[in-house]
């Protein structure tokens, strides 16, 4: 036996520095983002809100926001489920290579997002798809602006979502006598659910917020091409600041109870032990 | 029967090389070998699940080597029962039949006739993610045998259970065995599932399967 061995008990320095820096590091954390919510809440009135909602712009801003995001998180999915199935399920060339594209929208800063789809419509096929749908600065591009940075969120989620499913249940269903499609169909697709409806409260929110892109490919024209993000930029931009954060508010109160909804239907089950 | 004939599988890095053994019509096998020695890849190359190089898969004399799982008929109880968890245990019970195209009447009674022979009656019309692990299990097994399987197919259906679920599992076994004479394939590390189920057992050892007759003079396998 070495001198130096003992059986004693090692002396450990107390906790308390340790939970203390974790309080304050998130205590600050969440401080600021609270203050920030009741700012904008302390900022406005009810009279700002009111006139906010008089005014037709911001009405049809409203409008073509809730009509763009819900579009856009349809066209989300359609994207978003068969790509997560495959990038989860099946292993083949080039896949590496793919999840990394997948991110691009992800980490590309938005206005570059904006920037690249306005030079692909300069292009010759996108010069053409334009003789048939008028996506630059035009309705369409709103939606396909939202919807080329909204879409790899959904992957993403989706990707997650069957992650976390196991694949044996769809082996099963093989072998009793389905096709892998109706292994899809009948088994992967309704286990996932609770993973498809987070992937679309998650493209929504992201659509709603979208902005840089949009002001890029579609511009912020009144009545026009102006969704929400886009009237707070305008608002500001002839000093109206009341009218800014009253739009704020609503975006604000969107993203709270999409929110709110993701984590007591979708996401949450990600967490959830499987029975 | 199950006739494997110098069947190779490659896996990444894991190989088996011309592994050949026949289970016999009506038989209880019990494939045994240690972890990560290749007993469930050799299960789930039998049912079609698992990519073969080379050499031949034969059930009851019929070359399906290159035929999907949904061809060979063979019913399929995996380690963790993997129910269809948006399903209730009814509709788990009748998805194969539901697949061939059964009537309800006829689908409402096999569920009756399998849930009184499994003893899952009282359980029929709940979700199958609210079940217990014996009772997802008996469901398994219910929802492998709906169709009349041939060949029957356990991936260790008993390591998960505690005592109690596992000597009831492993009585409804013998008497599944007995009453549907299906030919059994079952993958288990315990030696005592071995003694008491098998009919016949088989070792994977070093990439190389051996029937080990007489091994254990058990209660089932006879001196």
């Amino acid at each position: 036996m070495r001198e130096s061995a003992t059986n004693k008990a090692p002396e450990t320095l107390p906790d308390w520095p340790f939970y203390t820096v974790l309080g304050v590091v998130g205590a600050t954390y969440v401080s600021l983002i609270v203050a920030m919510l009741v700012a904008d809440l302390f900022f406005t009135t009810p009279g700002h809100f009111v006139s906010a909602l008089r005014s037709p712009e911001i009405r049809y801003s409203i409008q073509l926001s809730l009509f763009s995001c819900t579009v856009t998180t349809f066209f989300s999915l359609l994207v978003a489920v068969p790509m997560g199935y495959l990038m989860s399920r099946f292993s083949f060339r080039g896949k590496y290579l793919l999840d990394a594209l997948l991110d691009v929208p992800i980490v590309l800063p938005p206005l570059v997002m904006g920037l690249s789809l306005l030079i692909l419509f300069q292009t010759a096929p996108g010069k053409w798809v334009e003789n048939y749908i008028p996506f630059t600065y035009a309705v369409p591009g709103v939606i396909l602006a939202q919807f080329s940075v909204a879409s790899a969120f959904a992957v993403r989620t989706m990707i997650v979502a069957f992650d976390q499913i196991t694949p044996r249940t769809e082996q099963v269903a093989l072998t009793l006598g389905c096709n892998r499609m109706g292994a899809f169909f009948r088994i992967a697709l309704p286990e996932a659910r609770r993973g498809i409806f987070a992937a679309a409260t998650i493209a929504w929110a992201r659509s709603l917020g979208e902005f840089g892109p949009i002001l890029i490919f579609a511009g912020a024209t009144r009545n026009r091409t102006e969704v929400l993000s886009s009237t707070i930029f305008l608002e500001l931009s002839i000093g109206n600041i009341e009218a800014a954060v009253a739009v704020s508010i609503l975006m604000i109160v969107a993203a709270l109870v999409v929110l709110g909804v993701t984590r007591k239907f979708g996401l949450r089950s990600f967490s959830e032990k499987r029975v | 029967m199950i006739s494997v004939e110098n069947l190779s599988i490659e896996q990444g890095a894991f190989r088996l090389e011309k592994v050949s053994f026949v289970v016999p019509s009506g038989a209880y096998a019990v494939f045994m070998g240690r972890t990560g020695c290749g007993k469930t890849t050799i299960l789930e190359a039998v049912c079609g699940l698992r990519k073969v190089r080379s050499g031949k898969i034969l059930l009851c004399g019929e070359e399906v080597t290159s035929k999907k799982p949904a061809a060979r008929n063979i019913g399929y109880v995996p380690q963790d029962a993997a129910l269809f968890s948006t399903l209730t245990v009814r509709q788990n019970l009748t998805f194969a039949l539901s697949l061939r195209k059964w009537s309800a009447e006829a689908m409402r009674e096999r569920a009756e006739e399998l849930a009184e022979i499994l003893g899952i009656r009282g359980i029929l019309d709940r979700p199958a993610q609210q079940l217990s692990g014996g009772e997802a299990q008996r469901v398994a097994l219910g929802r492998a045998l709906a169709f009349f399987p041939p060949v029957l197919v356990l991936d260790e259906p008993l390591s998960a259970l505690d005592e109690e679920t596992r000597e009831e599992m492993i009585g409804l076994l013998l008497s599944v065995h007995k009453q549907f004479g299906v030919t059994v394939f079952h993958v288990s590390h315990s030696r005592d599932d071995a003694r008491r189920l098998a009919t016949a057992v088989f070792c994977l050892q070093g990439g190389e399967v051996r029937e080990e007759s007489g091994f254990f003079g058990g209660e089932r396998m006879g001196p």
